[in-house]
């Protein structure tokens, strides 16, 4: 009769290695997987933009001013419409599409490295104060607090506009103004870890605080450590695009979506399409960046499960 | 509690002085504020002149603390471009914005919270998905570029509503709807997670033994513990309105903080910027002890421990 | 005064439905304390929140009789089981630390029962409260009254928990390991309160537990359960002085004796896992454990037999009258 219960009894799953089932989670949570796919999209139109594109996206072209976009051929008969420009010419006449595919270099360019620049003051911040406490989180803690309390836009738009607005004191004002949340994250991780068995054994091993810090600590804060890392830089590339939009950021000629937008603005009553396209790339990145953070944090901590679409 | 409110008042005060320092060096090293003065096409010897009239010679230490001890006493100083106090100027601006800012927070709130609980409520049925789209889709949506789409639907297209000024309440509407619905999604999520947490606590379970009603037993017994750290979000975030103001100022021309913020940078008009910027973190540091106050006032666990 | 009969629950999952509660029979009478005993898992809890119309969204209640005092309660339409909850019929839980809502009074929740039922009568639902708080045994009621449950051990949250069931004379209070949270010395309190207030109010009493230590001091009947069904029915001197079920006999082993303790024997478990409320057994579901095990155990399900006056059992061992095997002391 033992026979009745061991039969009825699942039989237990073939084993798993935890890599092989975050993957597995991955392609079965839908919001990653469309995250995950436009950024790819975009990272590779953005890489091979030079390849792509089928103008110069400067030159200009007084006679090819703001033609529409190819479906105005197919839809309301536009005779200005033409396959030589899919998306059509802004109001210097250059090539929208060629300047779309340079500026998603642009955003992505921006937002990853203001979001790496952020990771590493955030991090080492975030780490020393939870490893050392006292004094160090003291003064980490303080810097935190002064840091929220900075009005990002207004001191973003104040340093870019008196240092001189190029790519790079853009990714560095943005760079020292987003780390707040790395800081949080692994100050709090780091204060759980520095207790815990493996990190008492590898200090009683006598590893250098340095290195406990760096291979037993960080590798166990990874997971959320990317999840705001993609937080940032979805972010970054927001903030960039209202700063260039403020005619502040990323400065004329270049083909920053933020600054196509500004550009378009006189123009959006009579050809909407002018705004409606960065504008819906810009959407898509950052719907794209934040569906890929939300789903990692999902598949990496399956137990607070529920994102959007999974 | 009054030891930890000394505390965190100095622990204010601190973050204030620190940040306003921050900024006054940042400002005055990058710009000469005498050139800024002068303007464009001035002689050196005028530039001279208005260094030793302004006191600009003087060492940046030195003229901090004079800014600082004016402050102190209510003087921000005077615009370098309009030639008036910085106060009186910021008197102007700041009432358009606190407006917007009260308005945006009041409607992130009423869309935000009932969202929030029939998300929860109604669980993993369409409604919660239709909340959580709404989030994802507010949250990717830029609010100058949502701003742009309501301009051209509402503004141009309907023809509803105004598309630029602040002499009517119609002309707060869309500002009010772009700056506000980029807080809903925080405020929802937050709504839901506390509800669906407080939904499954041992005292709803109670609640309901008593017999009450559905309705009290979510709005009495759920949503009262799940409010209470939306409320504190809610806090903070009025201060990220009023600091993220001005592109929705520029946008629909609102004459608020954040327009002469704009205008002023544009002009380096340090004195104005520098006072907008302290006024914006002195607000931020309020709201964020305004947020724990609260949070102790509301919670009678909290309220009792400090007392 | 409360008629069950044949009450199953269901929980509909995607790896098939677990029933953990089986076809359960039992009544209880005006004044009777009657005790469902049984480890953790075995359905307990779900039958008191099947009774209560409490089930979680996902599981379903089925009965053939399911009555308090004449109402039928399984057709009633949710309304009008809210208006019996808290009313005829109260439930006192296992967590006094977490079953009180931490942002309102106590006397706001306690008055909320008696608007709920009585009218919202300010004076009256105040009195009854101080009235009640004082018969739990609370010192100066009216301080209480103002104070926050966060103010409160967990004993006097309890007490609370108490008052709060009884706000409206139910006939009927389901007390779900009230006292298991508890520590010792204010675990007896709590139950010789019981005791007392349901001599005074002829409650009925559904009193659930795992621990036989707090059965023998409570119950006037008991009924084992095991893997959702009740194994075995009897008045709680019975119950310890001739135990008829071989799950019953191995729950008695299981308490500490003093003695036992001395002579250094080690306690006694019972081997073996409680089967899930997933799988259906055809036969009795303990006889993986029993050490009494026939062949007929794992075919068909045992019959209900009689082993004296209101002492019913559900084992092969007492199919047949006259087959009653003696029991171990």
């Amino acid at each position: 009769m033992n026979d009745a219960t061991a039969t009825a009894a699942p039989a237990p799953a073939a084993p798993e290695s935890p890599t092989a089932a975050t993957l597995h989670r991955m392609r079965r949570h839908k919001g990653f997987m469309i995250g995950a796919g436009i950024l790819a999209v975009m990272v590779l139109v953005g890489l091979l933009a030079p390849l792509l594109a089928p103008h110069d996206p400067y030159l200009q072209s007084l006679a090819k001013r703001r033609i529409p976009p190819i479906w105005h051929a197919w839809f309301y008969g536009s005779p200005r419409a033409t396959t030589l420009h899919l998306l059509g010419t802004d109001q210097l006449g250059r090539d929208y599409l060629s300047r779309m595919l340079y500026g998603a270099r642009i955003s992505l360019a921006i937002g990853l490295s203001t979001a790496l620049i952020s990771a590493v003051i955030g991090t080492a911040l975030g780490m020393l104060a939870g490893y050392f406490r006292g004094h160090v989180d003291a003064v980490v803690s303080f810097l935190i607090s002064a840091r929220l309390c900075v009005p990002l836009i207004l001191v973003a738009l104040t340093v870019v506009a008196l240092v001189g607005s190029s790519l790079m004191t853009l990714i560095l004002v943005l760079g020292l103004l987003l780390w707040d949340r790395f800081a949080v994250i692994t100050r709090t991780a780091t204060m759980q870890l520095a207790n815990a068995d493996f990190v008492l054994a590898s200090r009683a091993a006598g590893s250098s605080w340095l290195r406990i810090l760096a291979s037993e600590i960080f590798p166990n804060l990874a997971n959320a450590w990317i999840v705001v890392l993609t937080l940032e830089m979805a972010n970054a590339i927001v903030i960039e695009a209202a700063l260039s939009f403020l005619g502040l950021g990323v400065q004329a000629p270049l083909p920053s979506w933020g600054l196509m937008l500004a550009e378009g603005r006189n123009d959006m009553f009579f050809n909407p399409w002018i705004i409606a396209i960065p504008g819906a790339a810009l959407f898509a990145l950052v719907l794209a960046i934040n569906l890929l953070g939300d789903g990692l944090r999902d598949v990496t901590a399956p137990e607070g499960r529920g994102g959007a679409l999974a | 509690m009054a030891r930890y409110l000394v505390q965190r008042l100095l622990l204010a005060l601190g973050v204030i002085v620190f940040v306003s320092a921050l900024t006054f060096a940042l400002t005055e090293a990058t710009v000469d504020p005498a050139l800024a003065v002068a303007g464009e096409g001035a002689t050196e010897e005028a530039i001279q002149q208005i260094r030793r009239q302004y006191g600009f010679d003087r060492p940046l230490v030195e003229r901090y603390l004079g800014w600082l001890g004016g402050i102190a006493s209510g003087d921000l100083g005077e615009s370098y471009r309009m030639r008036r106090p910085v106060a009186d100027i910021i008197g102007e601006h700041l009432p358009v914005t606190l407006k917007l800012g009260f308005l945006s927070l009041a409607f992130a709130i009423l869309v935000a919270i009932p969202l929030g609980v029939l998300a929860a409520v109604r669980q993993n049925t369409w409604i919660d998905r239709f909340a959580l789209s709404v989030s994802v889709i507010g949250q990717a949506l830029p609010n100058f570029l949502f701003a742009l789409l309501l301009i051209i639907v509402f503004g141009v297209n309907l023809r509803w509503l105004p598309i630029s000024g602040s002499g009517t309440w119609q002309h707060f509407v869309m500002p009010t709807i772009a700056l506000g619905y980029y807080a809903m999604p925080a405020l929802m999520r937050l709504t839901r997670s506390g509800m669906i947490e407080a939904l499954e606590a041992d005292y709803v379970r109670t609640a309901l033994a008593k017999g009450l009603s559905p309705g009290t037993v979510v709005f009495r017994h759920a949503l009262q513990n799940a409010i209470l750290p939306v409320v504190s979000l809610g806090a903070v975030q009025f201060g990220f309105m009023l600091g993220g103001s001005v592109i929705i100022e520029v946008v629909f021309g609102l004459n608020g903080l954040g327009y002469l913020a704009r205008e002023s940078i544009r002009r380096a008009d340090l004195p104005v910027v520098q006072s907008i910027v302290l006024l914006i973190s002195f607000f931020y540091v309020v709201l964020i002890l305004l947020a724990d106050v609260l949070n102790g006032l509301l919670d009678p666990r909290i309220r009792s421990t400090g007392a | 005064m409360l008629d069950v009969a044949n009450l199953s629950v269901t929980i509909a999952g995607r790896g098939g439905a677990i029933r953990p509660v089986r076809d359960l029979s039992f009544s209880v009478a005006r004044g009777e304390t009657f005790c469902i005993v049984g480890e953790s898992g075995c359905g307990k809890s779900m039958t008191s929140l099947a009774l209560m119309g409490l089930l979680p969204r996902a599981a379903a209640r089925s009965a053939t009789r399911l009555a308090l005092d004449g109402t039928d309660l399984r057709s009633l339409p949710r309304r009008a089981m809210a208006d019996i909850r808290g009313n005829r019929m109260a439930m006192i839980f296992q967590e006094p630390m977490t079953s009180l809502n931490p942002v309102h009074t106590i006397g706001s929740q306690l008055r909320e029962v008696w608007y709920r039922h009585r009218g919202r009568n300010r004076a009256a639902g105040e009195a009854r409260a101080l009235w009640l708080l004082d018969r739990v045994g609370m010192s100066s009621p009216r301080e209480r009254l103002a104070q926050y449950p966060h103010e409160l051990s967990g004993g006097l949250r309890q007490r609370v928990m108490i008052a709060m069931a009884l706000m409206c004379e139910p006939a009927l209070l389901i007390a779900d390991e009230p006292t298991t949270a508890l520590d010792v010395t204010i675990q007896a309190q709590i139950l010789s309160l019981l005791r007392s207030l349901q001599d005074e109010l002829g409650l009925a009493m559904i009193f659930i537990t795992h621990d036989l230590g707090v059965v023998s001091r409570i119950a006037d009947r008991v009924a084992v359960m095991y893997a959702g069904r009740i194994v075995e029915t009897a008045a709680t001197a019975d119950i310890f002085r001739r135990p008829a079920h071989p799950y019953t006999r191995g729950l008695l082993e299981c308490i500490p004796v003093p003695g036992r303790i001395a002579r250094r024997q080690p306690l006694p478990a019972i081997p073996g896992q409680v089967p899930s409320p997933a799988q259906d057994i055809a036969g009795c579901a303990f006889a993986n454990r029993c050490d009494q095990v026939r062949d007929a155990c794992a075919t068909a399900r045992p019959p209900e037999a009689g082993v004296a006056a209101g002492h019913l059992v559900q084992c092969v061992l007492y199919g047949q009258a006259g087959s009653e095997l003696s029991c171990p002391s």
